[in-house]
């Protein structure tokens, strides 16, 4: 019995120095690398909200001045809380802003994308952030496996006219593969609606 | 500490990549095979990924084998391993950024992989420190040949390329090194070699196929035996 118990408490003494020199372990390695991994993060993140605006239409950095969405406007945006809207200043004046948004209906799942909108309510560029979308069906979405996402381009409320915001097959302005129609007319909508939560929105986001 | 042999280094490197193959000898740490094999890239990143990990465990395992209680081995060995999964993905994310955008998604999945595990308390925690890192890091090379021939046989089947998504690791640059072994503008699919039934067939034909070599082997052998004997008898 005696030796038991001193098993049983030699083992589980073991048992925690091990534990505490690899948590002490871990933890200097978090707080060695912790900066430079926060700072990559903050890059990445940079990067790919400035693939949605052209280069030197702002001299701001994106992510400080980021407006975070209003209760109503994630609900607008089926966005979950914490989502933002990034702002391009050039000269004291916002140019674009870059809504993140989520079009719900995708065909497996969300599809989150970064929308680039200009003063004048043009797009700048849109690009699909994360999605869950068939491989080889419906992933050309992407813009790391087609073009089709640029077709956005320079594209606004006005031009092509509302009731044109759809995929071709749903009689629209939008081109979509034959047997994946799915995931663009989702992200066609996002993006339709996007637009138009911009335009309503005008003031606040781009000021006077 | 003994240093390695070259008797002793051939018998681990034919045993890790052939004999005891992760994924087709020793059927573990098939969960990681089977989803990231979808292509050449994705497989042999993975598979490298694991490499690293399993030889930096393998030799801590090795290193401290004589101060853990044997009833004590798995949670410690377990611990170990997450603890250096762990550290590897941070300094990767620091130091090596471009690479770990590549690879990161992988680095936890390793975890998962039984095979380190397996590895460490089948090998490391019997034997020397060299020995181990040899046989971790053969046994990680092992399962990237595995994944490599796998994705592979999907993208080209699935696909009809080879090394898609190269320019993810080497830069846009490398995108004209895609081959496309049916032409791009076919637009060729087959859906089914690239999502997971996909997985689960090749990797049966991998089997079969070790198999039917192994077996190929043993009747030759066989037959070589028999026949010395009758030379001798004669």
């Amino acid at each position: 019995m005696k030796t038991m118990v001193q098993n049983g408490v030699r083992g589980a003494l073991t048992l925690l120095v091990f534990a505490l020199v690899f948590t002490a372990l871990m933890a200097g390695t978090y707080a060695l690398t912790k900066d430079s991994v926060a700072k990559n993060e903050r890059d990445a993140r940079a990067a790919l909200i400035a693939q949605v605006l052209p280069a030197g239409s702002y001299d701001n950095e994106l992510l400080l001045d980021a407006l975070p969405q209003t209760a109503a406007a994630q609900q607008q945006l089926n966005n979950p809380a914490g989502a933002q809207i990034y702002r391009a200043i050039k000269d004291g004046q916002t140019t674009a802003v870059v809504v993140e948004t989520i079009a719900p209906d995708g065909y497996s799942g969300k599809i989150k994308l970064l929308v680039g909108v200009s003063r004048a309510g043009q797009i700048l560029g849109v690009r699909v952030v994360a999605h869950k979308e068939t491989p080889g069906l419906g992933d050309y979405i992407d813009v790391a496996k087609s073009n089709w996402i640029l077709g956005f381009d320079g594209k606004s409320l006005s031009s092509p006219t509302a009731d044109l915001w759809r995929v071709k097959k749903d009689g629209g302005a939008f081109d979509a593969a034959a047997g994946a129609t799915i995931s663009p007319r989702a992200v066609v909508k996002a993006v339709k609606n996007t637009l138009s939560y911009v335009a309503a929105e005008h003031a606040t986001l781009f000021g006077a | 500490m003994a240093l390695l042999t070259q008797d002793e280094s051939k018998t681990i490197i034919q045993n890790s990549i052939w004999q005891q193959n992760a994924a087709l000898g020793q059927f573990l740490g098939l969960c990681p095979v089977l989803v990231i094999s979808s292509n050449i890239v994705n497989g042999v990143s993975l598979g490298l990924a694991t490499s690293l990990v399993m030889l930096i465990s393998s030799a801590a395992i090795a290193c401290i084998r004589s101060l853990v209680p044997n009833e004590l081995r798995a949670p410690i060995f377990i611990l170990i391993i997450a603890a250096l999964v762990t550290m590897v993905d941070l300094l990767m994310n620091a130091y090596v950024h471009d690479l770990y955008v590549v690879l990161g998604i992988f680095i936890p999945l390793i975890t998962t992989n039984c095979i380190v595990l397996a590895r460490a308390e089948a090998y490391a925690s019997k034997n020397g420190v060299a020995q181990s890192a040899l046989d971790g890091v053969m046994m990680g090379l092992g399962l990237t040949l595995v994944l490599a021939i796998l994705g592979a046989m999907r993208e080209l089947v699935g696909k009809g390329t080879l090394l898609s998504g190269i320019d993810l690791v080497f830069g846009a640059g490398a995108k004209s090194w895609v081959i496309h072994v049916i032409p791009a503008e076919y637009n060729y699919q087959f859906l089914l070699a690239i999502l997971p039934p996909g997985a689960f067939i090749g990797l049966g034909f991998l089997i079969a196929g070790k198999q039917a070599l192994d077996r190929r082997a043993e009747t030759k052998a066989k037959l070589a035996a028999k026949l010395a004997l009758q030379a001798v008898a004669a």
